[in-house]
């Protein structure tokens, strides 16, 4: 296949979610990767501008690397069916099923997979019951250490690890700060792995998994978006049977919640070589820190042409609506 | 990058052969060769929120860009267009590092209109005032030195002596800017540690991000306690002639010659994309700076310089500062009335005479740092008070900005804020707490945050 069939390709990026800056990072890297084995291609904004422009001149093919809401909720890639634009990645409805933690958290539980104890409650909750008394029963549910973040979002905005029940209040407002439903979750201790799944025409297939090493211990924005903060190995530091176990778990997680193309999932891996899924992005980053990227690279593979693949696929398919 | 592309038949394993990073990569090859000022250095989510900030649909008060449109831009199109036919030649060259001989007389001009009887010869043109602050700390900060700043300070100075090692010190304000008696206790201090600060860094008149101004007889009680302390004082005065009453007032250099650096800028009266600025030091501090100038850029540009000096020469320049104040003072009305209008009761905010912000300070328990992720959902958007103090505090106060957006786009921008503020109670009302632990402030300073 020549690039020059692809004909004109749009990468979405940018939106108004959070995580804006992110998005911005992630499509001006991809379109380079994508210019550098010759495709045509223009980085746009999902902005009041987008859906008259794709009417008058329609993109032969999207990547959508909006991250966060908006992006990943579905809800775009709702606008680009009805437009009959052509994408990459899974559809509104498996979208939405994933961006939403809890949800796509009973969705891995239920095809068997490990995932961590946890409790979603809304804001409204803890103020119509009574804030104190809920927290101490979160505290004596799940146990400490735990793990707070918002149910929907990406790139760790608003989550936190709590070791005491006395910063547990603090972490919920800064959880809150990022959207309006809490999932609390009993922290699981171990070697965080991300896997990334990509299917190219043969079926989905797991990519070497990344070992993810942050300085402070936790992998935070700071931690994921300064270049240095993080030490990265590739393939993880596990016994072949983890590895093994790993790709079965993202590859397992990709197949139950309907994804299609690219997906990432994120997991941890106790001492024991037990695994926990923790969750999955279908618009996984794509910036200079990212580790879809490195994912690729370890596999020996060339991000440009992977996404090439990637986008003559969606081409191919058509459109949803 | 000519790598294997994946084929569909061939399963891909962690086993193949790859560009394995077995023995770990942090993305950084220099990871371990920075020097030590640059440990801050690093990404933030909350600066990361002010990408959303830019867009149109969020009102912006936290940008301290300057209404550039009021400014008659075909004239000044005109202008440049001329300089480059008639001087182009000296516009495009190489020029001094002390900068434009014609410009530092225009600037011994300027100066006057806040009582400055300054020489030419004194005068060193910098890009922008920031790159002045940048040479003063180079010449008198060693790390670990010790400078006095107001509380709160103007972010892109507190960022300065942070990536030279000083360490900061904090006076008091209040609504009439820095406290004499703060200053003479923090001096009292400091000296019963064995310390004694290389300078105190002021915003006299209308301060960001306070928007409070030194009255006369202030001014010359810190210049007292100064002269008697040997305390050299930084004077910054971006912001000295846009008040909205009265005459401009007196800056501190006017009644010190040998004890004040001051430091002035184009960018809030003309144009900050020229970035031209300056400082008007002593004999021996300017030869100094000069050659930490050139040091640093061996002059600053020609051209812009040059575009300046026609522009004062040729153009009604007070008169286009005059259109710059009533712009302004009828958007800081604007936003006064909308505070007043929409905020709930438990604020509170300064009322400034000039300049480009308001501070405002929450209810307590609120935390404007922990609430900026909500106020970018509600497409409104501020600086979070943290960043104007080098040691964690002001995280009930925000910086609000009202130079830029209109009238309407204020008034439409603090109603959504007072609505997040009223959402941000009730939070703080159910969990008893607004505090996070760990706040550095938001390190670096963007430009548009400024």
């Amino acid at each position: 296949m020549h690039v020059t069939d692809l004909g004109h390709v749009v990468v979405l990026a940018g939106g108004l979610s959070h995580e804006r800056d992110v998005s911005l990072r992630s499509g001006t890297r991809v379109a380079e990767e994508l210019r550098s084995v010759g495709v045509d291609v223009e980085v746009r904004d999902a902005d009041a501008s987008f859906v008259a422009e794709a009417l008058r001149t329609p993109p032969d093919v999207v990547l959508p690397l909006l991250h966060g809401e908006q992006g990943e909720d579905g809800s775009l890639r709702t606008v680009l069916d009805l437009l009959s634009v052509p994408y990459v990645g899974a559809d509104p409805v498996a979208s939405r099923t994933a961006f939403d933690k809890p949800i796509a958290n009973g969705v891995a539980a239920a095809a068997g997979l490990a995932v961590p104890q946890s409790v979603v409650l809304p804001h409204a909750m803890f103020r119509d019951l009574g804030a104190q008394v809920l927290l101490d029963g979160l505290v004596s549910s799940l146990g400490l250490p735990l793990a707070v973040q918002p149910a929907r979002g990406g790139s760790a905005l608003g989550a936190s690890i709590v070791h005491d029940a006395a910063e547990l209040p603090s972490a919920m407002v800064g959880c809150f700060a990022y959207g309006q439903d809490a999932m609390v979750q009993r922290f699981v201790a171990g070697t965080e792995v991300a896997v990334a799944v990509v299917d190219t025409g043969g079926g989905p297939r797991a990519l070497p998994p990344v070992e993810i090493v942050p300085d402070g211990g936790f992998y935070d924005y700071q931690a994921r978006y300064t270049a240095g903060a993080t030490e990265f190995f590739v393939p993880a530091r596990l016994p072949a049977p983890v590895l093994d176990e790993v790709a079965r778990v993202a590859l397992t997680a990709h197949a139950a919640l309907g994804l299609r193309d690219l997906s990432r999932s994120d997991m941890i891996v106790a001492p024991d070589g037990t695994v926990t899924w923790l969750e999955v992005n279908v618009a996984p980053g794509m910036t200079e820190t990212s580790l879809v990227p490195l994912a690729v690279s370890g596999a020996g593979l060339d991000l440009g042409t992977l996404v090439v693949e990637l986008l003559a696929q969606a081409q191919a398919r058509g459109t949803g609506a | 990058m000519s790598s294997p592309s994946p084929s569909g038949e061939t399963p891909l394993s962690h086993r193949d052969q790859g560009r394995s990073l077995r023995h770990g990569s942090r993305l950084d090859s220099y990871v371990d060769a920075y020097a030590e000022r640059t440990l801050g250095m690093t990404a933030s989510q909350i600066r990361s929120l002010f990408a959303v900030a830019s867009r149109p649909e969020v009102v912006s008060l936290a940008g301290g860009m300057p209404t550039i449109a009021s400014l008659p831009l075909d004239v000044i199109g005109d202008r440049i267009a001329e300089l480059v036919r008639s001087d182009g030649q000296a516009a495009l060259q190489y020029g001094s590092g002390q900068g434009d001989p014609r410009l530092r007389e225009q600037i011994t001009d300027v100066m006057r209109t806040v009582g400055i009887a300054g020489h030419p010869d004194d005068v060193v043109v910098t890009v922008g005032s920031q790159q002045a602050l940048d040479l003063v700390t180079r010449i008198f900060i060693d790390p670990g030195d010790a400078v006095l700043v107001e509380a709160p300070s103007y972010v892109g100075a507190l960022s300065t002596f942070r990536s030279y090692q000083a360490s900061i010190h904090h006076v008091q304000m209040d609504d009439e800017g820095l406290v004499p008696q703060a200053l003479r206790e923090a001096l009292a201090a400091l000296a019963a540690a064995g310390t004694r600060p290389k300078f105190l860094y002021t915003i006299p008149s209308y301060q960001n991000p306070a928007g409070v101004s030194q009255p006369l007889a202030r001014r010359r009680e810190i210049l007292e306690i100064a002269r008697a302390a040997e305390l050299l004082v930084v004077e910054d005065d971006p912001y000295g002639l846009l008040g909205f009453s009265g005459e401009p007032p007196r800056a501190l250099r006017a009644d010190s010659d040998d004890g004040v650096i001051y430091l002035g800028s184009f960018s809030k009266t003309f144009a900050p994309g020229l970035r031209v600025g300056w400082a008007l030091a002593p004999h021996a501090v300017r030869e100094k700076l000069v050659l930490a100038a050139e040091a640093s850029v061996l002059c600053p540009p020609a051209f812009t310089q040059m575009v300046v000096s026609r522009y004062l020469d040729t153009t009604d320049w007070m008169g286009q500062v005059k259109v710059f104040r009533e712009l302004y003072r009828e958007r800081r009305d604007a936003m006064l009335q909308a505070l007043t209008a929409h905020f709930p009761p438990g604020s509170h905010w300064t009322r400034p005479d000039g300049g480009f912000y308001v501070w405002l300070t929450l209810p307590e328990g609120l935390d404007s740092q922990a609430m900026l992720p909500r106020a970018v959902t509600a497409r409104v958007a501020y600086v979070p008070g943290t960043a104007f103090y080098a040691d964690g505090f002001g995280t009930r106060s925000m910086r609000l900005s009202y130079c830029y957006p209109t009238p309407e786009r204020i008034d439409e921008g603090i109603r959504r804020l007072a609505g997040v503020v009223e959402a941000e109670i009730d939070l703080v009302a159910t969990f008893g707490t607004g505090h996070l632990a760990g706040r550095t402030g938001l390190g670096l300073p963007a430009p548009d945050l400024t």
